[in-house]
């Protein structure tokens, strides 16, 4: 059901890890244990460009997959260009994910987003064009602190 | 055999199960060389008709029933479809409630969906933590215009027997009409229609090593029971459609097959499945069972890993050969967990993390042995990349 790209960022994922806080990090929480998707987004960022990313997500092959991609993608834009990885450009560089599985690339996106607006927010600038996430953040950290 | 890996360790006999050498032969001749209708009237059509008749005679000594309670269906979806709307049709007269829980198979739960479009009311009886039907729940329940109580024989997902013989019953003392999914029962597990009240019972070839697309409804003697689909005399006039007779003597032969094996073959299946229960338990951390220990089938192991997800799981298992399930939305095509291990009371992110084995009778325990040995890596390898896990580890230390 997955094309060989899926798989292939599914078994030998990039960029699986965490980077430390620090005021040039950016993180991004999104998603949504209920829908069986979480996905954590590390953007490191030195001159408006994106040096490192990393990933930690819960979910699907295609959640894990999207989240690789994603970081790969990311790596080395300014945070302008950040702003242009869509979900579609994520699934296009996947070669396309299965109908039901669209919500994961979109996911990716959001994520990627959410670890900008962090950053922009730690740092007191504003990046044109980016919203404030809406994730469900309050069930996310209530998981987070009841295990 | 050390570490090599399996060519393929097929732990989804739930899911369906391969057709026997014994069956398959039975079934071949009524392909090509005795293809006669079984409602003609030269001879190769008496060797179908023939053919049906012992089928329906080794099935009904398989639930210890009597052959005239057999009907042959299209399989587990048309029975529990058939028992269901044709009882409804056939006594909304006399009322509107109908009762079944809350952890049935879909085969169930959309017929019950749609009749209360139509205006019927559903109580969806509870399950407690193992996923058992309290009787007494059940007993309370029950109301004057109570027209059915269907409740599955043992659950497809978690294994869990439901007191079946119990919940009968107090049916019968009511004099409700009771039916039982036994789909993932027969074939695997004792059933006995001369002690167990149930006026009707579902089950499925496929899920006992018979073939697929071809199964039964139990009807005991002299209850009513509306046609589901309309058409000829067939089957007595209550489910037209010339019979599939390679398939229902593939049935037969399977009923009969499982039934003479059953003591032992149920017996070597729950010692495999209790060592891999033990084994995941005890090897692999924030893990819990699904469903009873005891009230359980014989060939069902059903866990739940907490802080991964079960897909993903899935894939991982099948580069390693193994063909498992899990209870998890990515799966089934929804954002939704199984219903069953909701009902059991797992929340939303353990219920998204279960993985279901079930074992077969081509199963062995070298089989066992591989999936302890791949499964804890797996496990830990999802729960690395997982940033729920991190929390939990703080808990355990
Ligand atoms: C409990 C239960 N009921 C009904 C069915 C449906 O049976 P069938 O596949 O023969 O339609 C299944 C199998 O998928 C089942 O496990």
């Amino acid at each position: 059901m997955y094309s060989d790209k899926v798989m292939d960022h599914f078994t030998n994922p990039r960029n699986v890890g965490e980077l430390e806080a620090a005021a040039d990090v950016g993180v991004g929480l999104v998603g949504n244990a209920k829908c069986g998707d979480i996905m954590k987004v590390f953007l490191k960022i030195d001159d408006g460009i994106v040096t490192d990313a990393k990933f930690k997500t819960f979910g699907c092959g295609a959640a894990v997959a999207t989240s690789s991609m994603a970081t790969e993608m990311v790596k080395g834009h300014t945070l302008r260009e950040a702003l242009q990885i869509t979900n579609k450009a994520v699934a296009e560089a996947l070669d396309g994910l299965p109908p039901i599985k669209v919500h994961c690339s979109l996911l990716a996106e959001q994520a990627l987003h959410a670890a900008l607006w962090d950053y922009a927010e730690k740092n007191g600038i504003e990046i044109e064009g980016l919203e404030s996430p809406a994730a469900d953040l309050e069930e996310l950290e209530r998981l987070g602190e009841e295990e | 055999m050390g570490n090599a890996e399996l060519e393929r360790v097929y732990f989804d006999n739930a899911a369906t199960t391969p057709v026997r050498d014994e069956v398959l032969e039975e079934m071949l001749p009524y392909f090509r060389e005795r293809y006669g209708n079984p409602s003609s009237l030269y001879s190769i059509a008496g060797e179908s008709k023939k053919a049906v008749e012992t089928a329906r005679e080794r099935l009904a000594n398989a639930l210890n029933a009597e052959p005239g309670e057999i009907y042959f269906t299209s399989g587990g979806t048309e029975s529990d479809n058939w028992a269901i709307a044709g009882t409804a049709e056939r006594a909304a007269g006399k009322g509107r409630h109908l009762i079944t829980s809350a952890i049935e198979h879909h085969g169930i739960l959309n017929v019950f969906k749609k009749l209360e479009k139509n205006g019927f009311e559903v109580t969806y009886l509870p399950v407690d933590a193992e996923g058992l039907v309290s009787p007494e729940e059940l007993e309370k329940a029950i109301r004057p215009d109570t027209i059915l109580i269907s409740v599955m024989y043992a659950n497809n997902e978690i294994g869990t027997v439901q007191p079946i013989d119990d919940l009968a019953g107090i049916a019968a003392a009511r004099g409700v009409p009771f039916h039982t999914d036994a789909v993932q029962a027969a074939g695997h597990i004792p059933i006995d229609l001369k002690k167990t009240k149930a006026d009707m019972l579902s089950l499925s070839a496929h899920k006992f090593n018979g073939p697929k697309g071809v199964g039964a409804l139990f009807i005991r003697k002299g209850k009513p029971l509306e046609p589901f689909l309309l058409g000829g005399h067939q089957e007595k006039g209550r489910r037209p459609g010339t019979e599939n007779v390679p398939g229902i003597v593939g049935l037969g032969k399977a009923a009969a097959l499982a039934v003479a094996e059953m003591p032992e073959e149920s017996a070597r299946l729950a010692a495999l499945r209790d060592r891999l229960i033990d084994g995941i338990l005890g090897g692999i951390p924030h893990t819990r069972l699904n469903g009873s220990r005891t009230k359980r089938l014989p060939g069902n192991v059903s866990v739940a890993f907490e802080f991964i997800e079960g897909e993903s799981l899935l894939l991982l298992l099948d580069m390693k050969n193994i063909c498992a399930s899990s209870g998890s939305a990515c799966t089934s095509g929804s954002l939704d967990p199984s219903h069953v291990l909701l009902a059991i009371g797992l929340p939303h992110e353990k219920a998204h993390g279960s993985l279901r084995l079930t074992l077969g009778r081509y199963n062995t325990a070298d089989e066992a042995e591989y999936v302890l040995r791949e499964l804890p890596p797996l496990v830990a390898r999802l729960r690395d990349m997982s940033p729920l896990y991190k929390a939990g580890v703080k808990t355990m230390i």
